[in-house]
């Protein structure tokens, strides 16, 4: 029997085999490793056949994708070889996603804006379309709402850098028949706020539904305190430097939204909640109030989501602030999730696309999602649920439209902002103490 | 196969491919990201030199305080309450059930195949409070025990000792069948022997059972602590590190820092840190146990 002793590999391999083989081997792991790269992304080639990829947080079929889809069909019967991909992401993900994809030249042509810091490093790379000269030279500047125009400009340091594919405004929303059954009136004041949350609570309610998970709709409070007090500028001039938010003003906001949590009027398991279990106390009449932006009307629509009945809901701004300088009609809006495009894979094809949706975007987004965006509506569908025509007359009234707490903060400010907003409002962390955090992160840029 | 083995150019044929593959995926990230230590900035906005700027950072940064406390907590409890429950049950096996024991085996090392998310999952439930309350506060509730009745996750102190429970119920089916399979090995004479002259009960085991079976205790701990100090799928998929930064390992903080804070030079000063720890530890184990086994 021949033993592995026996062989003579010597003999086998002479040297010019060894390097052959050698070098086969690592030439085939080169190949394998260079195949993990790759083009993805697509944008546009050849004379008007326009490939477009949408790097969404929203899934294909739903959504702005949806809209997009529906537009795009439309648009393909006119301009054949037009095709539209979404590429999905989860929202958790994106901010990285964006990040590999823009480090390899490899970003779609539409893809969801990353947060503001990371957007102006990708404009100074050539990788975002200033959209306000785009639209203009376009000739579909009048398609954008104007207020949506002036909140993403005051987001993303007075450029036009995305698109308002949704347009929220947010406030109190409450259940009309629990205010009725104990003849409670939406507060005008803070103060007021706070003691019609003590009735509610004495009447066995819990006043709010807020998830401490998600953080920011409690934050939420504290920036919109702020506005109420400082006026429209109050988080600019955290910004630019002039106040700092572990100033006692500042620190007051903290503090008036602690002491609803300490009183206990979010629940005692706020820390423990998520987005729709938060939700789902408000449309199931176990709280009475829920603070949220109008994109919450897709489940306030929902029969099956809402058991108390679309009518039972009702809306009031957030109240002012005694001895502050805003106004209830200084309403907190937001473009939602909003949409950039890549200069890099941007031409005249694109730009045709463009134009189109600009056009069509308000009225398809308000027939297929009964959705609420920042492009102007030429239709009226209808029948328009009586929540949605609320939100879009609240929305015409509005004089100034202001951002949010975290808006002009850097993503680590943010983050510990949203991580820290159940502490705060559960006492394990003083607003002294939470403020500073923030700023400390704010102060690192 | 001698003569094989004395062929330099058939050596590094054999092991070439594996070294290169291991080179170029693992040697050259670590190196890379020491590298990293010395800069700041992300792909996008570029690279600057920074010199020891992250290092000074670091130990002025309360959250990598925090962070690093936490991490050496939760692998001493985690560690201790494995190996301890592992042994227990092993022994339980060994002398109280015998040949019975196949089935408890199974249901006790049952969790060890779960995924970790769906283990989170369960735990989150059982100890929830909102929207419904779980099992516990249910459990609390109907025995009229309503002081105690409290968010078990949204408070730092408990939802340590939740996530604690999770793991050690987790993997201490795993330990305990490591355990077994060295107390199976430990000959039946011996044993025997140490009845006949009179040991038994705590004694038999602390005298004559314990020692025969160090060298698989300390494997167990070594797994254990390599497991523990790198703890990351079970903070994110039960408490996400919060409330607030309360149960934020070094890993889940070093994750956040280069990742979705987009700071790639303090994320990696931030792994080399958690790679001396590791370093630390080994050698302190590695080295008491030069002592006593081999």
């Amino acid at each position: 029997m021949q033993t592995t002793d026996d062989l003579d590999l010597k003999a086998l391999l002479n040297r010019r085999q060894f390097v052959r083989l050698a070098g086969g081997a690592t030439l085939g792991l080169a190949a394998l490793l260079s195949g993990c790269g790759g083009e993805s992304g697509g944008g546009s080639s050849g004379s008007g056949s326009l490939a477009i990829h949408f790097l969404s947080v929203q899934q294909a079929g739903t959504g702005w994708p949806l809209v997009l889809q529906t537009i795009t069909a439309d648009y393909a019967r006119s301009h054949p070889g037009v095709s539209f991909t979404v590429d999905y992401i989860a929202q958790t993900n994106l901010y990285q996603k964006v990040q590999l994809l823009a480090g390899q030249g490899a970003l779609p042509l539409l893809y969801n804006s990353p947060p503001v810091d990371t957007l102006l490093q990708l404009q100074k790379n050539g990788q975002v379309l200033d959209l306000e000269a785009t639209f203009r030279q376009l000739g579909v500047l009048d398609q954008l709402v104007p207020a949506a125009v002036t909140i993403i400009k005051q987001l993303f340091n007075n450029q036009l850098l995305a698109l308002p594919f949704e347009l929220n405004i947010e406030g109190f929303w409450y259940n009309k028949s629990i205010f009725t059954r104990y003849g409670l009136q939406p507060p005008q004041t803070w103060d007021e706020l706070v003691r019609l949350a003590g009735q509610l609570q004495q009447h066995g309610l819990q006043p709010f539904a807020a998830s401490g998970i998600q953080g920011w709709p409690l934050t939420r409070l504290i920036g919109n305190y702020l506005f109420r007090k400082y006026g429209p500028e109050a988080l600019l001039r955290v910004k630019s430097g002039q106040a700092k938010l572990t100033d006692p003003g500042y620190v007051e906001a903290a503090q008036a939204v602690a002491n609803l949590g300490k009183q206990g009027y979010f629940g005692k398991g706020v820390a423990e909640l998520d987005y729709d279990p938060a939700e789902d106390l408000f449309l199931q009449g176990k709280a009475a109030i829920f603070y949220m932006g109008s994109w919450a009307l897709r489940d306030f629509n929902n029969p099956a989501r809402n058991k108390i009945g679309a009518e039972a809901i009702g809306y009031f701004p957030f109240p002012t602030v005694a001895g502050g300088s805003g106004s209830s009609d200084q309403a907190p809006m937001n473009a939602g999730q909003t949409t950039s495009v890549n200069q890099a894979r941007y031409n005249s094809a694109a730009g045709d696309w463009l134009a189109y949706v600009a056009r069509h975007y308000g009225d398809v987004a308000l027939q297929k999602e009964g959705a609420v965006t920042g492009f102007v509506v030429h239709q009226q569908p209808a029948s328009v649920p009586a929540l949605t025509r609320l939100v879009l007359e609240l929305i015409s009234q509005v004089k100034q439209p202001v951002l949010w707490f975290e808006a002009l903060f850097s993503t680590k400010a943010t983050t510990l902002s949203q991580q820290n907003a159940a502490p705060l409002v559960t006492g394990a962390m003083s607003p002294q103490d939470f403020m500073a955090a923030i700023q400390q992160a704010l102060d690192q840029g | 196969m001698e003569q094989i083995l004395h062929n330099r150019r058939a050596i590094l044929l054999l092991v070439g491919p594996a070294l290169l593959v291991y080179s170029s995926v693992v040697l050259l990230p670590v190196v890379w990201s020491l590298v990293y230590t010395f800069f700041e900035g992300n792909v996008i906005g570029g690279f600057h030199f920074v010199g020891l700027q992250n290092y000074r950072q670091l130990l002025s940064d309360a959250a990598f305080w925090q962070a690093l406390t936490f991490t050496l907590k939760y692998a001493v409890t985690v560690t201790a309450g494995q190996i301890l429950l592992g042994l227990l049950l092993a022994l339980l096996y060994v002398f109280y059930l015998r040949r019975a024991s196949a089935l408890v085996r199974t249901l006790v090392f049952f969790p060890v195949v779960l995924p970790t998310v769906a283990v989170a999952q369960l735990f989150a439930k059982i100890f929830a409070i909102a929207p419904q309350y779980g099992l516990v506060n249910a459990g609390l509730a109907l025995l009229h025990l309503d002081g105690w009745i409290q968010a078990w996750l949204g408070q730092g102190s408990t939802a340590f000792w939740v996530l604690a429970l999770m793991d050690i119920w987790r993997a201490m089916g795993f330990y305990a069948v490591l355990l077994y399979a060295g107390l199976v090995e430990i000959p039946a004479e011996l044993i025997e022997a140490a009845r006949v002259d009179g040991a038994s009960g705590l004694r038999l085991v602390w005298h004559v059972v314990l020692p025969l079976l160090l060298p698989i205790l300390l494997s167990a701990l070594i797994f254990s602590i390599n497991g523990t100090l790198k703890v990351f799928d079970s903070v994110l998929a039960l408490t996400g590190g919060g409330p607030g930064q309360a149960t934020t390992p070094l890993t889940l903080y070093m994750f956040n820092t280069a990742f979705s804070y987009g700071q790639y030079g303090y994320g990696s000063t931030l792994a080399m840190a958690l790679a001396v720890l590791s370093l630390l530890v080994t050698v302190m184990i590695f080295g008491s146990a030069r002592r006593d086994v081999a």
